[in-house]
């Protein structure tokens, strides 16, 4: 469990970092190294140049400004997890934290680099494509921004070039009248879970307006669950219309059956977290 | 007298070190110059190896040296097998050092590269190319005994390592005349040990000396001493084998010799360099022992009333590709089988499985959580058929405590001898944990739970479990005359237990010292000369009695000394503070003094010593200073070796909550009652058992050693092989009975191991109990998970 051999250089600008990755194909990004580090010492992953981003200081930072929260891509979870006008604007930015790995994890492991790894099971995705953010990316050829929806491609795997750096994540605040839940199962405390999901409800007059929802650990990606929130939207959230959206969230599944979920199982267990953070979201929402 | 420190909650003695990081592990020992070992390992379960080619590798700057089966001289051989049994098939099959020919499960060391650190080793490893011709494996314990299945060994017929029958008084009439029979078949799947630290050797020779000094992280120094002086013939007393600080064993660090165990000393002596492995996280889950897999079928005859008065089973167990260390665990499982229950009658078979899998040794448990599963599954399908209450059922059929010692003739434990139970208040247990569950009370919020659409149950495992195995262990002990410092050695190693506490407990009660000012040394053969090693619950008792011996005996010559020192006869004499007092008086010597004054010395260098030498008027005496037969200073060698096992039980019980929608499983309460005979320290066995129960948790629902069909292990990580977190284990609360054990002078029986026994069980059974309104199928298997439950209560809705 040794990594093979790599240069390593540690730019102080996101311009030399990103001359620093075009100039070699094999060069990689590293923000908080914890899952990087993992798959280079399991040799999975050999790159022959780290790009160390964290002496960038352009890349840390949260601000609220309009309606949108901007967070450095090196931010740290914990970091965001704790900031509270971040918080304030958006209490699902905490609740999604929470359940992300470990303090220890959270204190080394950024923002960016959980959503540039885009591993289809992890909690930030899957909030950035609820909520739908937003990223800035920066390259050789200039900057360019990727909605949420069309970030994450499959395993591991996003829109971005190789040369190109992920800088910016920008999360929307929480609409009005709005409720918000997030809930995963994992077998461990702390681990990438069988499934995971963020609901959003905006609800008025005691009938939901608007519902969105997505998934994390069901898919190569996370995904929206439409026919979920079809079920949801336009209707009084009662226990019939969350069992409906339980229900439909289940043909979204197309994760293999793995070590500790069966895919029956993982679309029951779908179902349920639908069901309960379609509840809590309802509620939360004054619905 | 001095307040008696056994029994007492001391303070571990090891603790301050470990936490303050100043413990030394094998990884922490610098040897300067220091060449490092890395393995290529087979990527295949079972195959021929076409071409082995180590060219590109070798020709790489930082590489010292590669080794393959062609490459290691008289060592390329079959390794010791450790614990011959007649059963065996064809005598047993061990692995070589480095594969030749063949390898057997996907892990085997096939070529060891020794280079100046670690990074450039595994790039040698990369650069060494192996060419398999794979071949077909079965991996299914039932499908590779049947005819035709793919052999592991091409010499061993239906992969049948060993069978072996074994038969305590008449079951075939038992069965014939009972007025109920039930049948249960269980399974148990594989797991490990999975140690903090994982496995590590490293090794120095001296030419000029000719002495080998050899690092392992061994739960068997002495014994790895023995068998390295064998397979490198040489005297044993050119080896020194050390165990310095070790993270933890649980078994897999019993088992000797992993190849590295005795590669990395070869390659010191033949490179003349130190060389040092450390074993990493993977290696670790596919390289070193496992255990557990085996698939019981256990029928009882009872009476109407739940008496059970007979009991037949019949086991696979999965002993991976080799059987090193013969049929221990599989006879553990046999001879526990019948619990704490009188069970007259009792016919066993094993038969013992080759897989293409890395070797089954012993893991904490060694067996036993496999028969208590087996049993207690029985047990609660038993009483739930005649309709009698889980626990009531239990309480028919244990061994009073009027009974012992109750002998299982015909049934042969680990040590060679017929199953003897010596003591226990199984009933008075039973009474204890019903009692403090309230059960009564559960019962009533369970149905209101029901009520609400909520899923409680209740779930509890009895079990025994023999400890303190022979053959024997030393003690030692010596007083120091300089500083009157109390010196014990014993021939163990420790992982971690608190061996270093309770045995300065034991040596403090019959030397009258602070426990603080016992130095205990262990886990180096030049510490101490004889022994055994560290295994099946056996430290405290095989250990700590000779300790005990040998201090009594070192208590003997201290009052003597002292008497004479203070001229007064000895039974005026008493030990306390690091003292000899006169009875009623303030007269007295200290420890140094007299370990000073019991030495005649030619020279003087302080006061205490001024009045040893020979001119001294204290010495005036006739005939020679040291008198025939009379050894110098305060020193005593003692020795115990066990009649038989003594046998500790206990009974753990949960209430669990389960939750149909996500089938998530929460343990509310956990509780264990538990008797290892006289405590010497109540908080380490607490933490023992506390370990164990995690360990046990861990086994129930959520470590598996999983493999896929071709034999490649699917979880050789934590994020695969799901060791819980301090999260998932819940607090117990453990409470203490303490029956003596009438075999060894201090009356006391083995710990280790308890805790993991009983608590598939207890899970099992809460879940059946919590479950039943949805009207899922008897839990039958080991580990459980959210998706076992699923599949349960999927079957139900379809039923």
């Amino acid at each position: 469990m040794k990594p093979a051999l790599f240069d390593y250089v540690a730019p102080e600008t996101v311009e030399a970092a990103v001359a620093a990755l075009a100039g070699d194909e094999t060069a990689r990004p590293l923000a908080g190294g914890q899952s990087l580090i993992p798959t280079m010492n399991f040799r999975l992953s050999t790159p022959g140049r780290l790009v160390d981003l964290q002496r960038i200081a352009a890349l840390r930072g949260i601000a609220v400004e309009g309606g949108t929260i901007r967070v450095g891509a090196m931010t740290r979870h914990r970091e965001l997890e704790t900031d509270a006008a971040a918080n304030a604007a958006n209490p699902l930015i905490g609740e999604v934290l929470d359940n992300v790995a470990h303090i220890a994890i959270r204190n080394r492991g950024t923002v960016g680099g959980s959503i540039a790894h885009a591993d289809p099971a992890a909690e930030l995705p899957c909030l950035l494509v609820a909520t739908g953010g937003a990223v800035t990316v920066e390259g050789p050829g200039g900057s360019r921004e990727i909605a949420a929806a069309d970030l994450f491609r499959f395993h591991m795997t996003t829109s971005l070039d190789q040369a190109e750096i992920l800088t910016e994540i920008r999360i929307p605040a929480l609409a009005p009248a709005t409720g918000y839940a997030f809930e995963e199962f994992a077998r461990r405390k702390g681990d990438y879970a069988l499934a995971g999901v963020c609901t959003l409800l905006t609800v008025e007059g005691g009938v939901c307006r608007a519902a969105r929802i997505a998934a994390c650990g069901i898919a190569s990606r996370p995904v929206r669950l439409a026919a979920a929130e079809d079920a949801l939207a336009g209707g009084t959230l009662d226990e019939a219309a969350r069992n409906a959206a339980g229900e439909a969230a289940k043909e979204y599944v197309t994760a293999q059956a793995d070590l500790q979920a069966s895919e029956a199982y993982r679309k029951d267990l779908l179902a349920a977290l639908v069901r309960r953070t379609a509840a809590t979201a309802a509620k939360r929402a004054g619905g | 007298m001095s307040t008696r420190q056994f029994g007492e909650p001391v303070q571990r003695n090891a603790d301050p070190a470990l936490l303050k990081g100043e413990g030394a592990f094998i990884d922490d020992i610098s040897l300067p110059g220091a060449l490092h070992a890395a393995f290529v390992r087979s990527a295949h379960a079972r195959a021929r190896i076409r071409s082995i080619d180590t060219s590109q590798a070798e020709v790489l700057p930082d590489v010292v040296a590669v080794y393959t089966a062609d490459d290691i001289g008289a060592l390329d051989a079959e390794l010791p097998m450790l614990i011959p049994h007649p059963c065996i098939t064809s005598g047993g099959k061990t692995q070589r050092p480095l594969a030749r020919g063949d390898v057997f499960y996907a892990g085997q060391c096939i070529a060891m590269v020794v280079a100046v650190d670690r990074y450039a080793a595994e790039d040698a490893c990369a650069a060494i190319a192996v060419e398999y011709e794979p071949l077909p494996v079965e991996l299914d314990l039932d499908r590779a005994v049947a005819d035709g299945a793919p052999l592991v060994h091409d010499d061993i017929p239906n992969n049948v390592a060993a069978h072996f029958v074994q038969q305590s008084g008449d079951p075939d009439a038992a069965f014939a005349a009972a007025e109920h029979t039930t049948t249960v078949r269980v399974r148990l799947e594989r797991s490990t040990a999975a140690p903090m630290e994982c496995r590590a050797v490293a090794a120095r020779w001296d030419g000029v000396s000719g002495e080998l000094t050899v690092w392992d992280s061994t739960q068997a120094t002495i014994s790895v001493r023995g068998g390295l002086a064998s397979l490198f013939d040489i005297d044993e007393d050119r080896i020194r084998v050390i165990a310095p600080n070790v993270g933890g064993g649980f078994g897999q660090k019993i088992m000797m010799f992993h190849p590295d165990e005795i590669l990395v000393p070869y390659a010191a002596m033949e490179l003349d360099r130190p060389v040092k492995y450390i074993e990493d996280r993977v290696e670790n889950f596919i390289g070193a022992s496992q255990e557990r897999a085996q698939i019981h079928e256990i029928s009882l005859a009872a009476r109407k009333d739940g008496t059970v008065l007979a009991l037949r089973d019949s086991f696979v167990h999965d002993t991976g590709a080799f059987i090193p260390y013969g049929i221990a665990v599989a006879q553990v499982a046999s001879t526990s089988i019948a619990g704490p229950y009188r069970i007259p009658d009792i016919w066993v078979e094993m038969t013992l499985v080759y897989t293409p899998c890395v070797q089954v040794t012993p893991y904490r448990g060694c067996g036993r959580p496999q028969a208590c599963f087996a049993i207690e599954r029985a047990l609660d399908q038993l009483a739930d058929e005649l309709g009698i209450d889980r626990t009531e059922i239990r309480r028919r059929n244990f061994i009073g405590p009027g009974e012992f010692p109750y002998v299982r003739d015909g049934l042969l434990f680990a040590d060679g001898l017929a199953v003897n139970y010596d003591s226990g208040e199984y009933e008075k247990a039973l009474d204890l944990i019903t009692e403090t569950v309230d059960l009564a009370s559960f019962r009533t919020e369970q149905e209101a739970a029901r009520a609400a659409g909520r899923y409680l149950g209740f779930g509890l495992g009895f079990y025994v479990e023999g400890t303190g195995l022979g053959p024997y262990e030393g003690g030692h002990v010596k007083v120091h005359p300089i500083t009157g410092k109390v010196y014990v050695t014993t021939g163990l190693t420790s992982q971690g237990q608190g061996h270093e506490t309770v045995f300065a407990q034991i040596a403090a009660d019959q030397v009258g010292c602070d426990v603080k000012d016992v130095i205990f040394a262990e886990g180096d053969t030049q510490a101490h000369e004889w022994g055994v090693a560290t295994f099946a619950s056996r430290a405290a008792v095989v250990s700590g009695n000779a300790i005990h011996k040998a201090a009594v005996k070192a208590r003997a010559r201290i009052i003597a000394a002292a008497a004479n020192m203070l001229e007064t006869d000895e039974d005026s004499i008493e030990l306390r503070d690091g003292r000899a007092w006169i009875v009623d008086g303030n007269r007295s010597v200290s420890l140094a003094e007299i370990a000073t004054a019991s030495n005649p010395l030619r020279y003087a260098f302080n006061e205490a010593s001024q009045t040893a030498t020979q001119f001294a008027p204290a010495s005036t005496h006739d005939g020679p200073p040291l008198a025939e037969g009379q050894a110098p200073g305060i020193e005593e060698t003692d020795y115990f070796s066990p009649s038989h096992a003594t046998w500790a039980y206990g009974v753990h019980a949960a209430i669990v909550e389960f939750f149909p929608d996500t089938c998530a499983m929460e343990i509310r309460r956990y509780l264990c009652i538990h008797d290892c005979g006289n405590m010497i320290n109540p908080m380490i066995v607490e933490g023992q058992v506390m370990g164990g129960i995690g360990q046990g948790i861990g086994g129930a629902f959520y470590e598996r050693c999983a493999f896929d069909e071709n034999g490649t292990p699917l979880a050789a990580n934590f994020m695969d092989f799901l060791m819980p977190y301090a999260t998932e284990v819940p607090d117990a609360e453990i409470l203490h009975m303490e029956t003596p054990s009438p075999l060894n002078p201090l009356g006391i029986k083995g710990v280790g191991e308890a805790g993991t026994i009983p608590v598939s069980q207890v899970v099992a059974s809460a879940m059946e109990d919590a479950l039943a309104p949805l009207g899922i199928a008897p839990v039958r298997e080991s580990p459980m998970s959210p998706d076992m439950i699923h599949r349960l209560l999927s079957e139900a809705r379809s039923r």
